[in-house]
C-alpha cells in the first residue's frame, strides 16, 4: 500500500452546546509525520477520531487519497490507530492481537470461529497471516513475546504490540492518540526515537496526537497546533518556533515558555516597550496595546538593558534558567536561559539589566495574531 | 426500516417486560377488585366495584397482618444491628490489627462463606429445641448474628483505609474503638449501606428458617405469615390474598423504587466481591 | 474476591521480640475479634461437627436411644425413591433455570445497555422481581396460572387451545416452577451483566472497528463475549447455586405434592417434619457437597480473573 494523503475540509463538530471543532481544514501529505498538538480539550483527539470514523462530523468531508470517506465505516477506511490505552484484547495472546486486523479482513465469519474455524479456513491464508505477524513482530523486536498475554507485558512492550497490530496490514495511514503518555519519562524518550525510526523505515503517513510539544517538535515533519477547536498554525517545527503565528503558539512551543512583555504601539507605528521606543516599526493601523515575545535564550545581561529583579536561578547541567520579574511590573515574569558558566550580573539591589536582539522578538497584536515588524538596526533598549 | 431498527430494542424489551411485570399488575388489580369479579380474567385496569378497603381490611382481619409486618421489622433490624456490631470490629481487627490466630480466623471466615445457611439449619434447630428456645425471636435471629459475608466485605473495604491515618489518630489519643467506628467505618459507608440492603432484603424475604423454628402465628415474619394466610383462605378469597401479598411485598419494592442505585448495589454485592 | 491474600502464601518471618505496643495491639485484636470468633465457633464450627456426627447415626429428635450406623444413611439415600426424585427434579429445574436465566439475562443486558434515556426504566422493570418477596409472588403466580380463574389460561383459551393445568399436571410442575425461577433471577443476572458490560473499555470496541470488525455481531464475538467471560462464569455459578436451593416456590405451589419435591424441600421434610435427624443430616451433607462443587467453579473464576 502506498502512503496516502488525507484531507479534511470544513469539519465542524459540536457536543451539546459546545463547538469542539470550528471549520477545520487540513491536508496531510502522503508519507509525512504530522502532529496535532494542543492543550487538553482543544479538539485534537476529536479531530483524529473523525479521521478514523469513530466520530461523525456535523459538517465537512474527510477523504483519504482521492476517496471521500466521510460516510465510510471505520473498518473500511484502511486506517490503523494506536490508542492511548493501547486497547489490546486482554484475552488474546500477543500473536492473536497482531493477527486480528488480518483475520477480520481475510477470513469469513465462519473461519474466524474458535475450533470449527481452524478446519474451514484456507491454509494458505492462515500461513500468510502468520508470516505477516512474524514480520511485524520482528520490526518491533517483540518476536519473543508472541505467546504472552498483554497483562504479562510491561508498558513499553504493550506499546510495541499496539504498534505491531497497526502496521501488520500496511494501512493507508497510522493514527496515534497520545500513544506515549502512559510511559515513564525515560521510556518515552526512547520510544520517540523508535517511532521516528519506524516512520522513516515505513515511509507511511503518520498522524500523531499529543499534548506534549517536545514529542511534536522532535518527531514531526509538520505540526498543526490547535486551540479551542481551531488550527492556530500549521507548519514545520522550526516555523512554529521561529515564526509563531499567534501568541498561543508562541506560548505553547518552547521550554521555558516565551517571555511576554506588554507593549504599546503608538499612532505613528512605533513600539513602546517599558516607556522606551523599540527600534522596530509596524504599520500605524496596529496602534494600541500589544505583546512582545522574547525567547529565554535570546536574553543576555548587558548594561543599558531593561531592569529585571532576579528571584532565583536553577542550573540544569549545561544550562541555567534565571527567573525574575520586571523591576517596574511584578506581574510580568521573565526567564533567561544562558550557559551555566556565564555570569548572571546582578547589582546590589538584585537587579539585572537584560538586552535582546530585536529582530528575534515577536510582536503580537491585541487579537493575539503576529504583527510583522521591520527592524532598521539592532539597538538595545 | 430505519424507524424499526431504532425502536426494535425498545419493542423487544417491552415485550419481555410484560411477563416480568404482569404478576405485580395482577396482584394490585385483584387486591382492588370485589370477590364477585373473581371470574373476570380481563386485565382491564378499572374494577367494576372498588373493593380495596374490604380486601385490605380482610387481609388485616383474617390473620394478624400488622403483627407479621412488625415481626418482620423486629427480626430484620435485630439481625442487621447484631451483624454490624459483631462484623465491624472483627473486620477491623482482621484488616488492621496484628493478633495471634488472625490468619486462621481469616481462613475460617472465607471457608464459612461457602457454607449455605440451609446446611447448618439441622444442628441449629436441634440445639434450639434442646434449649427450649423454639418459637422465639431469638431462635429466628441468632443464626444470623454473625455474617461472615459482612466480615469479608468490611475486611476488603477496611484494608484500603490508609494506615497513616490510623497511626496519626492513635498518636492523637483516639481509642481503638473510636478509630474503628468513627474513622474507618465512616470511610466505608457505601459498603455499609449496600450490606444493610442486602441483609434486610434477604431476611425480610426468607422463608426457610422461620418455617423451621416458628409455628406460632404471632411470631411469624411476613413470608411465613403469607403461607399461613394462603392456607386459611385456600383460594376462596383471592382479593384478600392479593391484598396480603401486596402489603408484604410493598416495603421492599417501594424502597427499591426510591433507592434504586443502593438496592442494586446491595443485592448484587455478591457479584462484585 | 480476587483481592484475597491467602494467608498461607505470606512468607514466614523470623519473629523479633515483641514490644509493649505489639502486645497491646494483639490484646485489642483478640478483643475485637472475640464476639465474631465465638459466634463462628457456636454457629458454624460446632454445628458442622454435630451435623457430621448426626449423619452417621440414626438419631431422631426426641428419641431415647441413638445408634452409630456408619454410612447407612448415605446408602439409604441412594435407594430412597423420594430423595432420588427430589434430586432429579432439582436437576431438571436447574437445567431449565441456568441456560434460560443466563442467556436471556445477557440478551436483556445487551439491549438495556444500549439505551441511554430509558435505561433506568428497563432496569427497574426487570429488577423488580428480585426485590419482591418470593413467597408472596409465588402466590400471585399460582393465581395467574389458575386453570379457570387465571388470565394466563384465559389467554390460552382465547387462542383456541385447551387450558393447561400448570400446577396439577405432574410433568408440568417442575418446568412451571423453573419458569418462575427464571422470572425471579433474570433481573439479578441482568444487573451483573450490565456491570460487566460497563467495565469493558470503549477503546476495545473502537480498536475492533478499525481492525475490521464492521458488524455488531463481529464486535460481540471479538470484544464483548470474551471480555464478559469472567462475569458469565460467575453468573452461571451463582445461578446454579441458587437453583439448587429452590424452596419457596415448592413450599407455596405444591407443598411437595404430585412428586414435586426438590432437594431442599425433601431435606426440610425429613429433618423438620418427620424428625429423621440422622438421615436428614446425611442428605444435608450431600446438598452441601453439590453447593461446594459449584463454588469451586467460582474459585476457578477468581483464578482466571487474575490474568485480565
Amino acid at each position: 500500500m502506498q502512503p496516502q494523503s488525507l484531507q479534511l475540509s470544513g469539519i465542524r463538530k459540536g457536543f451539546g452546546a459546545d463547538d469542539v471543532l470550528k471549520e477545520i481544514d487540513l491536508s496531510v501529505r502522503p508519507g509525512e509525520f504530522l502532529s496535532l498538538v494542543g492543550m487538553s480539550g482543544c479538539g485534537k483527539s476529536t479531530l483524529l477520531r473523525i479521521m478514523a470514523g469513530l466520530e461523525t462530523p456535523d459538517s465537512g468531508t474527510v477523504s483519504i487519497g482521492s476517496r471521500d470517506v466521510t460516510n465510510v465505516d471505520p473498518s473500511d477506511r484502511d486506517l490503523a490507530m494506536v490508542f492511548q490505552s493501547y486497547a489490546l484484547y486482554p484475552h488474546m495472546s500477543v500473536r492473536q492481537n497482531i493477527a486480528t486486523p488480518l483475520r477480520m479482513r481475510n477470513l469469513s465469519l465462519g473461519a474466524r470461529l474458535p475450533l470449527i474455524g481452524r478446519m474451514t479456513a484456507k491454509a494458505s491464508v492462515l500461513s500468510k497471516i502468520d508470516a505477516a505477524v512474524n514480520e511485524a513482530a520482528d520490526v518491533l523486536q517483540i518476536g519473543h513475546l508472541l505467546d504472552r498475554k498483554p497483562a504479562q507485558l510491561s508498558g513499553g512492550q504493550r506499546q510495541r504490540v499496539a504498534l505491531a497490530r497497526a502496521l501488520v496490514r500496511s494501512p493507508a495511514a497510522f493514527l496515534m492518540d497520545e500513544p506515549l503518555s502512559n510511559l515513564d519519562a525515560k521510556l518515552r524518550a526512547h520510544m520517540r526515537e523508535e517511532l521516528s525510526g519506524l516512520h522513516r523505515r515505513l515511509g507511511a503517513t503518520f498522524i500523531y496526537v499529543t499534548h506534549d510539544q517536545i514529542e511534536a517538535m522532535t518527531m514531526s515533519d509538520r505540526i498543526a497546533l490547535m486551540s479551542s477547536g481551531r488550527i492556530e498554525q500549521l507548519g514545520t517545527p522550526d516555523e512554529l518556533y521561529q515564526q509563531p503565528a499567534t501568541v498561543t503558539v508562541a506560548r505553547f512551543i518552547g521550554t521555558p515558555s516565551i517571555n511576554l512583555l506588554p507593549v504599546e504601539i503608538d499612532a505613528s507605528g512605533r513600539v513602546m516597550a517599558l516607556g522606551r521606543p523599540l527600534g522596530v516599526s509596524v504599520p500605524a493601523r496596529y496602534a494600541g496595546p500589544a505583546m512582545l515575545g522574547i525567547r529565554a535564550e535570546d536574553l543576555r545581561p548587558a548594561a543599558g538593558g531593561f531592569a529585571v529583579k532576579v528571584l532565583r536561578s536553577e542550573t540544569y547541567g549545561a544550562d541555567r534558567y534565571v527567573t525574575g520579574h520586571l523591576a517596574d511590573d511584578q506581574a510580568v515574569c521573565i526567564v533567561m536561559r544562558q550557559a551555566a558558566g556565564d555570569p548572571i550580573a546582578v547589582n546590589g539591589e538584585g537587579l539585572s539589566h537584560l538586552v535582546f536582539p530585536e529582530q528575534r522578538a515577536h510582536l503580537f497584536g491585541a487579537d493575539g495574531n503576529r504583527i510583522e515588524t521591520t527592524v532598521p538596526a539592532r539597538i538595545a533598549i | 426500516m430505519v424507524l424499526l431498527r431504532k425502536y426494535l430494542p425498545h419493542l423487544v424489551l417491552a415485550l419481555g417486560a410484560i411477563p416480568m411485570l404482569l404478576p405485580f399488575y395482577w396482584m394490585l388489580l385483584t387486591s382492588f377488585r370485589s370477590p364477585a369479579e373473581i371470574f373476570d380474567v380481563s386485565l382491564w385496569p378499572i374494577p367494576k366495584n372498588f373493593d380495596a378497603v374490604e380486601n385490605y381490611a380482610r387481609a388485616a382481619g383474617q390473620v394478624p397482618m400488622a403483627r407479621f409486618m412488625l415481626n418482620g421489622v423486629i427480626v430484620c433490624l435485630g439481625i442487621l444491628i447484631a451483624q454490624v456490631l459483631t462484623a465491624v470490629p472483627a473486620a477491623y481487627a482482621l484488616a488492621k490489627l496484628r493478633f495471634p490466630a488472625r490468619k486462621l480466623m481469616l481462613s475460617l471466615v472465607i471457608a464459612a462463606l461457602c457454607i449455605p445457611m440451609q446446611a447448618l439449619a439441622l444442628p441449629l434447630y436441634v440445639g434450639l429445641a434442646k434449649t427450649d428456645l423454639l418459637n422465639t425471636y431469638f431462635a429466628m435471629m441468632s443464626p444470623f448474628f454473625l455474617s461472615v459475608f459482612a466480615i469479608f466485605l468490611f475486611h476488603q473495604s477496611f484494608r484500603s483505609y490508609p494506615d497513616e491515618i490510623i497511626e496519626a489518630a492513635r498518636i492523637d489519643g483516639f481509642s481503638e474503638m473510636e478509630i474503628c467506628w468513627g474513622l474507618v467505618l465512616r470511610g466505608s459507608l457505601p459498603s455499609l449501606a449496600a450490606f444493610a440492603v442486602f441483609s434486610l432484603v434477604a431476611h425480610w424475604n426468607d422463608l426457610y428458617w422461620p418455617m423451621i423454628v416458628v409455628t406460632d402465628t404471632n411470631l411469624a415474619p411476613p413470608p411465613l405469615g403469607m403461607l399461613f394466610f394462603s392456607d386459611v383462605e385456600s383460594g376462596a378469597n383471592y382479593g384478600a390474598l392479593m391484598a396480603g401479598a401486596t402489603i408484604i411485598t410493598a416495603p421492599m419494592v417501594v424502597c427499591f423504587l426510591f433507592a434504586r442505585k443502593h438496592f442494586i448495589a446491595g443485592l448484587t454485592m455478591t457479584g462484585v466481591k | 474476591m480476587s483481592a484475597i491474600e491467602l494467608p498461607l502464601a505470606q512468607p514466614v518471618k523470623a519473629r523479633p521480640r515483641r514490644s509493649a505496643a505489639d502486645r497491646r495491639m494483639a490484646r485489642l485484636g483478640l478483643m475485637f475479634a472475640a464476639p465474631s470468633a465465638l459466634l463462628l465457633l457456636g454457629f458454624y464450627i460446632v454445628p458442622m461437627i454435630v451435623l457430621a456426627v448426626f449423619s452417621v447415626t440414626d438419631y431422631q429428635l426426641g428419641a431415647l436411644s441413638t445408634r452409630f450406623t456408619g454410612f447407612d444413611n448415605f446408602t439409604k439415600a441412594f435407594h430412597d425413591p423420594v430423595f432420588l426424585r427430589a434430586l432429579k427434579n432439582t436437576v431438571i429445574y436447574a437445567a431449565i433455570v441456568i441456560p434460560l436465566g443466563v442467556c436471556l439475562a445477557l440478551g436483556i443486558a445487551l439491549l438495556v445497555y444500549g439505551r441511554k434515556k430509558s435505561r433506568a426504566f428497563w432496569e427497574v422493570a426487570y429488577f423488580l422481581p428480585v426485590t419482591a418477596t418470593l413467597v408472596a409472588m409465588a402466590t400471585v403466580w399460582q393465581f395467574l396460572l389458575h386453570p379457570s380463574l387465571g388470565p394466563v389460561n384465559a389467554a390460552i383459551k382465547a387462542m383456541g387451545y385447551e387450558p393447561v393445568s400448570f400446577l396439577s399436571n405432574p410433568t408440568l410442575l417442575i418446568p412451571t416452577m423453573a419458569m418462575i425461577g427464571v422470572w425471579q433471577v433474570l433481573g439479578f443476572n441482568m444487573v451483573l451483566f450490565l456491570a460487566g458490560l460497563t467495565a469493558i473499555p470503549k477503546d476495545l470496541y473502537e480498536a475492533a472497528r478499525l481492525d475490521g470488525a464492521k458488524s455488531a455481531v463481529d464486535r460481540f464475538f471479538i470484544v464483548t463475549w470474551p471480555m464478559l467471560g469472567p462475569t458469565t462464569v460467575f453468573v452461571v455459578v451463582t445461578t446454579s447455586i441458587s437453583a439448587f436451593k429452590v424452596f419457596e416456590t415448592v413450599a407455596v405451589l405444591t407443598r411437595g405434592r404430585f412428586g414435586s419435591e426438590t432437594l431442599l424441600f425433601d431435606l426440610y421434610l425429613e429433618g423438620f417434619e418427620y424428625s429423621n435427624t440422622g438421615y436428614a443430616a446425611a442428605l444435608t451433607l450431600l446438598f452441601l457437597l453439590i453447593v461446594l462443587v459449584l463454588s469451586i467453579g467460582q474459585m476457578w473464576h477468581m483464578d482466571r480473573k487474575v490474568h485480565y
